[in-house]
């Protein structure tokens, strides 16, 4: 027994569709319990209620730089051992990613809005998330230009590896280039630097509920591929009988 | 390796422009800033740093898909392939091949755009050596790009969306140095972290449009 198992689409098809039914209904509740009990805790004394767009703020941003990492470490699998379930998973994650960035960017800027007086700064946290952005669009638009799957598969996991140094690179080189508003890091284990509790444990929920939601959002979406997969392999077959 | 050196340049130059038409994008480039943002040096003076590292980047990107792409139609990019040169090392060349016919023309002509967006001449060194130590990164990235996108039939479009992300870091210490120059500041950390990115992306690079070509002449 061994992870590399599911790398059979057959093996993965039959697991996965077992999990997705608990996976979808423990994203459904963690999210939607972390939300609602998140929106119900009081004001904050200084930023009033637009506290609680933390609530979907951090989980967005945090599963937005999950995600190419998670696409790194599957390019990285495919690249190396050509397991297609690993390909199909990076390219099924790549617009959720895209998605979670966008979201992360929206609303960080209704919370600048009236927090800061901007809608956008330049400043090196939102910049290194644009730089994301268009990390992730490159990476989408070269899968849907390439037609030859394995070749799409391949150039895509060469851009993630490259994308990812240049991510990484930019992110500390906008340090250099404008000094920021946003503020450190929203959870420490420094309890000084913590903020209430009020606060952290809807936030852990709503953070675990964006992980599963994640989670089956790519579930669901490499199966689809596998089953595209299958599908061409089958139409292929057919015209050559 | 030389062979292919000549061979590149010398086609470059006898397909006419090779070396005239990333400067004259270059120079028409800054010749519509000042359109566009006013005459007055207080406008233009604080952006001349930025609009030339800009157009050198543009100008650059422009003539990337040439790299790699008239060798894939006419074959001449799989008898590379499978010659005793290590693909790693024909990348290199044809990285190096694009730089002097885009790069090095545009760091001679930069200093006269300098003029003409009234960069003052005191920041003119640190324009010099920006440039010198961050467009070999832009082509060699710019091969990167090429590389990926050399099968396609419309990667025009697609290689800037790949490539231009990429540029981000040298732009950032690249215009970072002269506005320190300009200013007279000290300009030895921008040129450090710059030179730094030159040499890895040198080093690295290759491998990375080797394989890319690999996959594309599958």
């Amino acid at each position: 027994m061994s992870i590399w198992e599911y790398a059979n689409p057959v093996k993965f098809m039959r697991t996965s569709g077992a999990v997705l039914p608990w996976v979808v209904a423990g994203a459904a509740v963690c999210t939607v319990t972390g939300l609602v009990w998140g929106f119900s805790t009081p004001d904050d004394y200084r930023q009033g209620s637009t506290v609680k767009i933390v609530f979907l703020h951090v989980p967005a941003a945090m599963m937005a730089i999950n995600i190419w990492v998670m696409m790194l470490v599957t390019s990285l699998i495919w690249l190396i051992r050509r397991h297609h379930v690993s390909a199909l998973a990076a390219k099924a994650a790549a617009p959720i990613g895209a998605v979670m960035t966008v979201i992360g960017l929206i609303t960080g800027a209704v919370w600048g809005q009236p927090m800061w007086g901007t809608w956008w700064e330049w400043d090196p946290r939102l910049t290194s998330f644009l730089i994301l952005l268009l990390f992730y669009i490159g990476y989408i638009a070269l899968w849907s230009a390439v037609e030859d799957p394995d070749s799409a598969a391949d150039l895509t996991g060469v851009l993630c590896l490259v994308g990812s140094v240049f991510a990484l690179l930019s992110r500390y080189a906008v340090f250099f280039w404008n000094q920021g508003l946003h503020q450190g890091a929203s959870l420490s284990v420094q309890s000084g630097e913590r903020m209430s509790a009020v606060y952290r444990y809807p936030l852990y929920l709503t953070m675990l509920g964006f992980g599963l939601l994640f989670l089956s959002l790519l579930l669901v979406r490499t199966r689809t591929e596998i089953r595209r997969r299958r599908l061409a392999a089958l139409q292929a077959r057919e015209m050559r009988a | 390796m030389i062979a292919l050196l000549k061979r590149d340049l010398r086609l470059a130059i006898r397909a006419g422009g090779g070396f005239g038409l990333g400067v004259a994008f270059f120079l028409i480039l800054c010749a519509l800033v000042p359109f566009g943002v006013g005459p007055d040096t207080s406008a233009l003076q604080p952006i001349a740093a930025g609009i030339l590292w800009l157009g050198a980047l543009l100008a650059c990107l422009l003539s990337l898909d040439r790299i790699f792409a008239l060798d894939h139609e006419d074959g001449s990019l799989d008898l590379l392939a499978t010659s005793p040169l290590p693909l790693e090392g024909a990348v290199a060349v044809k990285a190096l091949a694009h730089w002097i016919t885009t790069g090095l023309p545009l760091i001679v002509a930069a200093p006269l755009f300098g003029i003409l967006l009234h960069l003052p001449t005191a920041a003119i060194p640190s324009l010099l050596t920006s440039l010198l130590l961050g467009t070999p990164a832009l082509s060699m990235l710019g091969a990167f790009g090429a590389a990926v996108t050399v099968g396609l039939r419309r990667g025009g479009l697609l290689l800037s969306l790949l490539v231009l992300p990429l540029y981000i870091p040298t732009l950032i210490f690249g215009t970072e140095m002269i506005r320190r120059g300009q200013e007279g500041g000290a300009t030895a950390t921008p040129l450090l972290f710059l030179a730094g990115i030159t040499a890895g992306v040198l080093a690295l690079v290759p491998f990375a449009a080797a394989a890319a070509l690999r996959v594309n002449l599958r």
